[in-house]
């Protein structure tokens, strides 16, 4: 009995992996770790929507974790056909770290390759006792600020930066005033977590906190879950854009042959269906018609992008995010 | 209930400390056992069922099953292996092989996780290699069966190498006089003599199988309904805000483990008798 448990064995976990996956009806989408339902949902109606058209019935399989972890994990072989990331680093890191990704990977998609975006925003407790309005209600001694810790989390940094820019404007550019400024939040923070949806049980369920500073998607997902009673979405007079972008993984594809496929997937989230989808998980689009279906979700904003601001995101690594940079700085003088 | 009795006996600090370990037990073990139901039943029985039969969560048990139904036989063989040779032969290097057997018990489970990757990825010692032939172990359950060999490699050899060594080979000597051969030995003398060190050693390994994290979370790319198992999709539910879920599939894993002491209680009763 054993000795025919031992080939069955085999031939299962044959059958389950994806090296054996091969052939162009089945693509993986490496994604990040919150992004769960979202493609989800897309991966429905695209299977859907691409049988209809084609005839062939197809698999878009998921992986979801941190998208620094999972990018490192693509180097070192994970078989993704498409990253969704939400981090335009990481998605660089595949080129400049294994050449895995063309060089043009921004300009093949419109929007520098991001079919949607967010900003960061902030969640406060029901009624705004504490009536947290902008960024500078974030620096008052009396306001218990929280956001995950910049060092590990993606969507910190950009907390983190867009409290810079609105120090820039506040005080003229004053470089010394801007650290200060943004110093003074960083006291203001009780607990620093390592991810943002860390971050969001703590303000949430642990009820620590006066506001929590993260993504305008997950601010308005948090309201749908713990229910909107205990919660109001407030968006600052100016935020940081947010970018979420995707890029087909040429080395794997065309080992693969899912080039095709992958490519088909990934404009359908360019499509109103596949805007409509990511509008209804509460990230802001580029479609007009969607955006005006979706407009009382999402309040006018002025954003800006770490380009305009910073020169761009090396610039922005070197000068704050490396060791002993401005970041570092900032932390160690609170 | 001797215990108590005896602590009666002992007048009332004893029967102070059997209430003591018995609140603490209560505390630490079975009230976050009690929680896990309770949570998961939390918003009703057709919740539970709905969160514990969707496809990935389902396919989640069967994957953490079959890594053990592979991975607990292998360990079995070689801890039973292992502990033969370092109990009943004398050789150079054999108080080495004794610490290297136990290495994964000191080394964290996510630095096996890395050790593994720095091997076999694209970008470690063997990628090359395995690209070049078109193998691919890493984020495959090739993966997950190797680091969870590695984790719990141990555990058997643990068990069988203290007692085997108390027992001596006295018994193995004089069955090879009476005329028994090496297998016969074997299986009418050594395994009878071990068979709840062996046993209990297989029922460790096999809990820390199914429920390993770390390691397994390192080499296995997340990837729904292929590569996730049960912890990594408790993991998983926890981090979308599925309480209940989490919780759902939480439950199964508590339920395996259940199931795998209920076997072990039924297999001591049957052999006794």
């Amino acid at each position: 009995m054993r000795f025919k448990l031992v080939p069955a064995l085999v031939g299962l976990a044959l059958a389950t992996s994806p090296a054996a996956a091969q052939g162009a009806d089945t693509i993986l989408n490496v994604s990040y770790d919150i992004a769960r339902e979202l493609f989800a949902e897309v991966n429905a109606a695209f299977v859907a929507k691409y049988q209809a058209e084609t005839g062939r019935a197809v698999t878009i399989d998921q992986s979801h974790a941190g998208t620094s972890r999972q990018a490192r994990a693509i180097l070192e072989g994970l078989p993704a056909d498409v990253v969704t990331f939400n981090q335009f680093t990481d998605v660089q890191l595949l080129h400049d770290r294994g050449n895995l990704v063309a060089a043009d990977w921004q300009a093949r998609l419109p929007n520098n390759a991001s079919p949607f975006y967010s900003l960061p925003a902030f969640l406060v407790r029901a009624g705004n006792p504490k009536d947290i309005q902008d960024w500078s209600d974030l620096a008052r001694e009396d306001v218990a600020v929280v956001f995950p810790n910049p060092k590990t989390s993606g969507n910190a940094r950009y907390t983190y930066l867009a409290a810079w820019v609105y120090g820039l404007e506040a005080f003229d550019g004053n470089e010394a005033q801007v650290r200060d400024f943004v110093g003074r939040i960083f006291q203001n923070v009780p607990v620093f977590d390592t991810g943002g949806r860390a971050a969001t049980l703590t303000f949430a369920e642990r009820e620590i906190g006066d506001v929590l500073v993260t993504f305008e998607a997950e601010v308005l997902s948090i309201r749908e879950e713990f229910g909107e009673a205990g919660f109001e979405a407030v968006v600052p007079s100016v935020s940081l854009l947010a970018e979420f972008p995707v890029a087909v993984v040429d080395a794997v594809v065309d080992r693969r042959g899912s080039r095709e496929l992958a490519e088909a997937y990934l404009d359908f989230l360019y499509t109103p269906e596949g805007q409509a989808i990511a509008a209804g998980r509460n990230h802001r689009v580029h479609d007009p018609e969607v955006r005006a279906e979706f407009a009382h979700r999402f309040p006018e904003v002025r954003l800006v992008t770490v380009e305009e601001v910073f020169g761009g995101w090396e610039a922005v690594s070197a000068e704050h995010f490396a060791s002993d940079g401005i970041l570092d700085q900032v932390f160690v003088n609170q | 209930m001797p215990t108590v009795t005896n602590a009666r006996r002992q007048g009332p600090s004893g029967a102070w400390l059997v209430g003591l370990a018995l609140v603490l037990s209560a505390l630490f073990l079975l009230a976050p056992l009690v929680l896990i139901f309770v949570q998961a039943f939390a918003a009703g029985l057709d919740a539970y069922v709905h969160h514990v039969t969707e496809p990935a969560t389902r396919h989640a048990i069967g994957l953490t099953v079959l890594t053990a139904l592979v991975v607990v036989p292998i360990n079995v063989v070689f801890g039973v292996a292992a502990a033969w040779l370092v109990t009943r032969y004398r050789f150079f290097g054999r108080r080495l092989l004794v610490t290297l057997i136990e290495i994964p018990f000191s080394v964290s489970p996510i630095v096996a996780g890395v050790i593994y990757l720095f091997l076999y990825g694209a970008q470690g010692l063997l990628g090359p290699f395995l690209q070049a032939h078109d193998i691919q172990v890493m984020f495959t359950l090739w993966a997950i069966f190797l680091v969870s060999l590695f984790v719990t490699a141990p555990f058997v050899a643990r068990e069988l190498i203290p007692l085997m060594q108390a027992q001596g080979s006295e018994d193995e000597e004089a069955a090879i006089t009476l005329g028994a051969s090496g297998l016969q030995t074997f299986l009418l003398v050594t395994l009878p003599n071990v068979r709840w060190a062996l046993l209990y050693g297989a029922i460790l390994c096999n809990a820390r199988v199914m429920g390993e994290f770390g390691a397994v979370s390192v080499v296995s790319g997340n990837i729904r309904g292929q590569t996730n198992t049960l912890p990594l999709q408790v993991e998983l539910l926890f981090n979308d805000l599925n309480t209940v879920g989490a919780f759902a599939a939480a439950s199964t894993l508590a339920v395996l483990a259940l199931v795998t002491l209920a076997a072990k209680l039924v297999l001591e009763a049957r052999t006794r008798s």
